[in-house]
């Protein structure tokens, strides 16, 4: 692969905390390799900061190996920017070129609000969770884990679903900050599996009430958070659960 | 003196006879009782959300925005179990005595028998919350090998091993969460442990969002913050594990063992420029199938596809034909050095060597799918054609995250890939209860020191953090609260609390004004360079003794020179940093004298390790 070097002119959101407004501020960096990801391409600009003695830009960011879900940067338009099935940790500087303006901006959801700079708050995820997207068995299980024949069709769709790493580029793609997405990889993952059907009717209606809850959209089928999960989660996902979510709807009113 | 309280009796039957013997907190006296877990990976978060179903208040910390984001999440292929479903001759001795052996015999044997016999149980719970482990087309868990074992007994999901137990412990906290038995502290990272009368009474916390420090407290304090790799700015841990919480725990008197026992892992994606932030490694399952292999000839610039089959040198399948590519992790990490530092490394660097899966994708996956779909003779093309789908599914991610980082396709062109830190095996020292040498105050997962002597096999530390958490932890630390239960909560107002915070408070203060000129960063890397060069893979008294000074040196100049911009009372990234490096570069220290120390008894060290060998009969 072909090396080159590039200058770029950045354009970054900086928002103090949640009370303060935000804004637009414009930075340069020069002779950034096409081998830097990202965000090392940040860690040059903040140094470049550091040393001029201004203010880093603050940004959520650990693994930077695609899988904890932590980074988030709205990049020119497009959550975790241009390359398709990829997070910011793992988008590389080869995806631009000298003389590029890019802009950065954080998540934009009511219900992840900005904390500072490109840094959002995202506990409304694990209070959905928290509502029900679990299978309720404490530690010390006897049955023996080959005691659950799961074919590898099932397992295989189940694991697909398990691969959201809950970063939320779902919501902010949509034009509703509809949360459906996520939460329907959540719910499918165990809906899929013999494990997860005692409690599969309880745990849709529960985790949509608690989404709801938090200020997310609704879902409008537009399409925009399939193509851009950095894991390529389906929206079939979300098909499911609404068939889940009726039934379940159904079910409870005949108990009643 | 330590005492390591490892019941008396013959090694299998230590845990159960534990088991049967140790003190129970009853159920009403365990809603009176606070816990406190620092981290929430597997150990922290299987560890809170366990101690959170059998009843005690529990009180779980991250410096993450999620406890779903500590960095367990990374580990790619997979946990060890002695479930003997391959039918192959596993059981709990031989995954024990596989431990054991893989670390130079210098694990404790107690711990690690005791791991081993729970290993089975882990599987069973992880199943049961729904973690998708891989399948066989009959609906059975399928297993794949690893190295330095001769038995197929890791259960694997995808390359996402970790994420998905990782998620089935997150499940369980956060059911504990909703239910009110665990208080989850988000973006809080510890800054001290609270003493009082001997005994860990609680913690003093610096709430990451708002900058403000908090005070909590627990009857007891466990500590699961990971492993210290950072200390060499680069490894494969993520950016913000770190072992500030550990080194606390060092400086109220918790002791340290084997701490420089750090693990280089074989296979990882190489550096390419001063800007690296850090290393990504290519999971070990990949060795399954991979080949490892430098030209014959020095200094060889043909790119690898050019360079014929036997001009290639498959130096490990040579050396070490009973276990080929799979030989531990030490042994293949020091074969790669030695093969580059004489002339024979690959790519612009020379710091590399090729992992080449185009053998095994053709004769291994590509016939074995030609003959199921009934195609006769089929020609190379069509075997790789075949191969590809297949090992797309084993290892697709890995395969995606390389060409990402690297720009390079791997199935058309052997992977590059050369060591880097990845665990540390050393840590804090612990008893046969995991509480460390500080009374109420306790430590799991890789934090800890036991269970792996010098190196780690592949897929164990999954297994030892779970271990821990679910199945160790529960048991061991109602030991020690049973005689806790007549202690009323202390209030965070007590002098104990408030001198903690003080202190916390006066090392912020005198890091915010130093004010310098020098970044945080520039540090740490500075630390790293020192770190990898003079007690990395190779070492010697010579080095040791200048690294030691340089780490003196740069301790002294971050204390008077490093510039943190911000405030203090506010989301500062670069202040949580700071204080992260300052602990990084006092380890960096202690790491080189305990290495300088090891080295000049190298020649006793070996005739201890033999005397060890003998000590384990297979």
């Amino acid at each position: 692969m072909e090396h080159y070097n590039m200058n770029l002119t950045l354009k970054v959101w900086k928002q103090k905390d949640g009370n303060s407004k935000g804004g637009f501020e414009t930075y340069k960096v020069n002779n950034i390799s096409s081998e830097m990801s990202f965000l090392e391409m940040f860690d040059v600009l903040n140094e470049q900061l550091i040393h001029e003695g201004k203010e880093p830009i603050a940004f959520d960011h650990d693994c930077r190996e695609g899988i904890c879900g932590m980074c988030s940067m709205y990049i020119n338009g497009r959550p975790h920017g241009p390359w398709q099935g990829t997070t910011t940790c793992q988008l590389h500087m080869r995806a631009f070129k000298d003389g590029d303006t890019i802009v950065v901006e954080p998540w934009r959801a009511n219900a992840f609000p900005v904390v500072k700079d490109l840094i959002v708050d995202r506990t409304s995820f694990d209070r959905i969770i928290q509502a029900g997207g679990y299978v309720s068995v404490n530690t010390g299980v006897t049955i023996d884990a080959n005691s659950h024949m799961i074919g590898k069709d099932i397992a295989d769709k189940a694991f697909a679903a398990a691969t959201c790493i809950g970063c939320g580029a779902c919501v902010a793609a949509c034009k509703n900050s509809s949360a459906l997405l996520f939460l329907s990889a959540k719910t499918s993952h165990l809906a899929l599996l013999p494990q997860g059907q005692p409690e599969r009717n309880n745990r849709a209606l529960a985790m949509v009430a608690q989404m709801d809850k938090e200020g997310f959209g609704s879902c409008t089928n537009t399409g925009a958070c399939e193509a851009v999960c950095p894991k390529e989660i389906e929206i079939t996902n979300i098909a499911r659960l609404n068939r889940d979510f009726a039934g379940a709807g159904l079910a409870a009113d005949i108990k009643e | 003196m330590l005492d390591s309280k490892i019941p008396a009796g013959k090694l299998e039957e230590k845990w159960n006879d534990y088991k049967g013997h140790c003190k129970l907190v009853n159920p009403a006296n365990k809603r009176k009782i606070e816990v406190i877990v620092i981290g929430t990976g597997l150990a922290g978060a299987s560890a809170a959300a366990t101690l959170g179903e059998q009843g005690y208040r529990v009180k779980a910390f991250c410096f993450q925005d999620s406890p779903r984001r500590a960095h367990s999440i990374a580990a790619q292929g997979g946990i060890n179990a002695a479930k003997n479903y391959q039918n192959d001759g596993d059981s709990v001795f031989r995954l024990f005595y596989d431990t054991v052996k893989g670390g130079d015999y210098r694990s404790r044997e107690s711990n690690v028998h005791r791991l081993a016999e729970v290993s089975a149980n882990i599987i069973d719970q992880c199943v049961a919350q729904g973690v998708p482990f891989a399948r066989e087309y009959g609906g059975l868990l399928n297993n794949r090998s690893f190295g330095g074992t001769q038995v197929k007994r890791t259960f694997y999901a995808a390359g996402q091993t970790g994420q998905q137990l990782l998620i089935g412990a997150y499940q369980a906290l956060e059911r504990q969460v909703a239910l009110g038995n665990v208080q989850q502290y988000t973006r809080h990272e510890m800054l001290d442990i609270v003493m009082i009368d001997g005994k860990a009474r609680g913690i003093i916390a610096r709430n990451l969002t708002t900058g403000q420090l908090e005070r909590y407290f627990g009857h007891a304090v466990i500590l699961a913050t990971g492993g210290y790799g950072n200390v060499f700015y680069l490894s494969t841990n993520a950016m913000g594990s770190n072992v500030t919480a550990a080194w606390k725990a060092h400086k109220k008197g918790a002791h340290f063992a084997n701490p420089c026992f750090t693990q280089i892992h074989p296979t990882c994606i190489p550096v390419s420029g001063d800007h690296q932030s850090k290393l990504t490694l290519m999971s070990e399952s990949l060795r399954n199938d991979g080949r490892i292999w430098v030209p014959k000839k020095q200094n060889d610039t043909r790119k690898a596809n050019d360079i014929p089959e036997d001009e290639r040198d498959y130096y490990l399948e040579r050396r070490y034909p009973a276990f080929g590519n799979l030989v531990p992790r030490d042994v293949a990490s020091r074969a790669a050095k030695e093969r580059c530092d004489a002339g024979y490394g690959v790519g612009t660097t020379k710091q590399a060597v090729y992992l080449d899966f185009k053998y095994n994708l053709i004769n291994k996956y590509g016939r074995a799918e030609a003959s199921k779909q009934g195609i006769e003779n089929p020609d190379t093309e069509t075997l790789i054609r075949l191969g590809k789908e297949v090992v797309k599914e084993e290892y697709g991610n890995l395969f995606d995250m390389y060409e990402k980082i690297t720009g390079e396709n791997p199935y058309e062109v052997p992977m590059r890939i050369y060591p880097a830190v990845h665990y540390t095996m050393g840590g804090v020292w612990v008893d046969y209860e995991l509480m460390t040498s500080v009374k109420g105050l306790y430590c799991l997962g890789e934090a800890n020191f036991s269970d792996h002597g010098a190196n780690r096999l592949g897929a164990s530390a999954l297994m030892q953090g779970l271990a821990d958490g679910y199945f160790v932890i529960p048991y061991t630390i109602g030991n020690y609260l049973a005689d806790e239960i007549s202690v009323k909560p202390i209030p965070t107002t007590d002098k104990a609390f408030v001198e903690a915070e003080a202190a916390v408070n006066a090392r912020i203060t005198q890091l915010m004004n130093i004010k310098g000129t020098q970044s945080v960063e520039s540090f740490h890397k500075r630390l790293g360079k020192i770190m990898w060069e003079k007690c990395g893979m190779a070492r010697n008294e010579q080095g040791l003794k200048e690294a030691i000074t340089e780490i003196q040196e740069l301790k002294k100049e971050f204390w008077k020179n490093v510039r943190i911009p911000g405030g203090i009372h506010e989301m500062n990234p670069e202040l949580d940093k700071a204080n992260r490096v300052a602990d990084f570069i006092e380890l960096g220290e202690l790491m080189c004298v305990k290495m300088h120390w090891s080295a000049k008894r190298a020649v006793a060290g070996i005739s201890a390790r033999k005397a060890r060998q003998r000590k384990v009969k297979h």
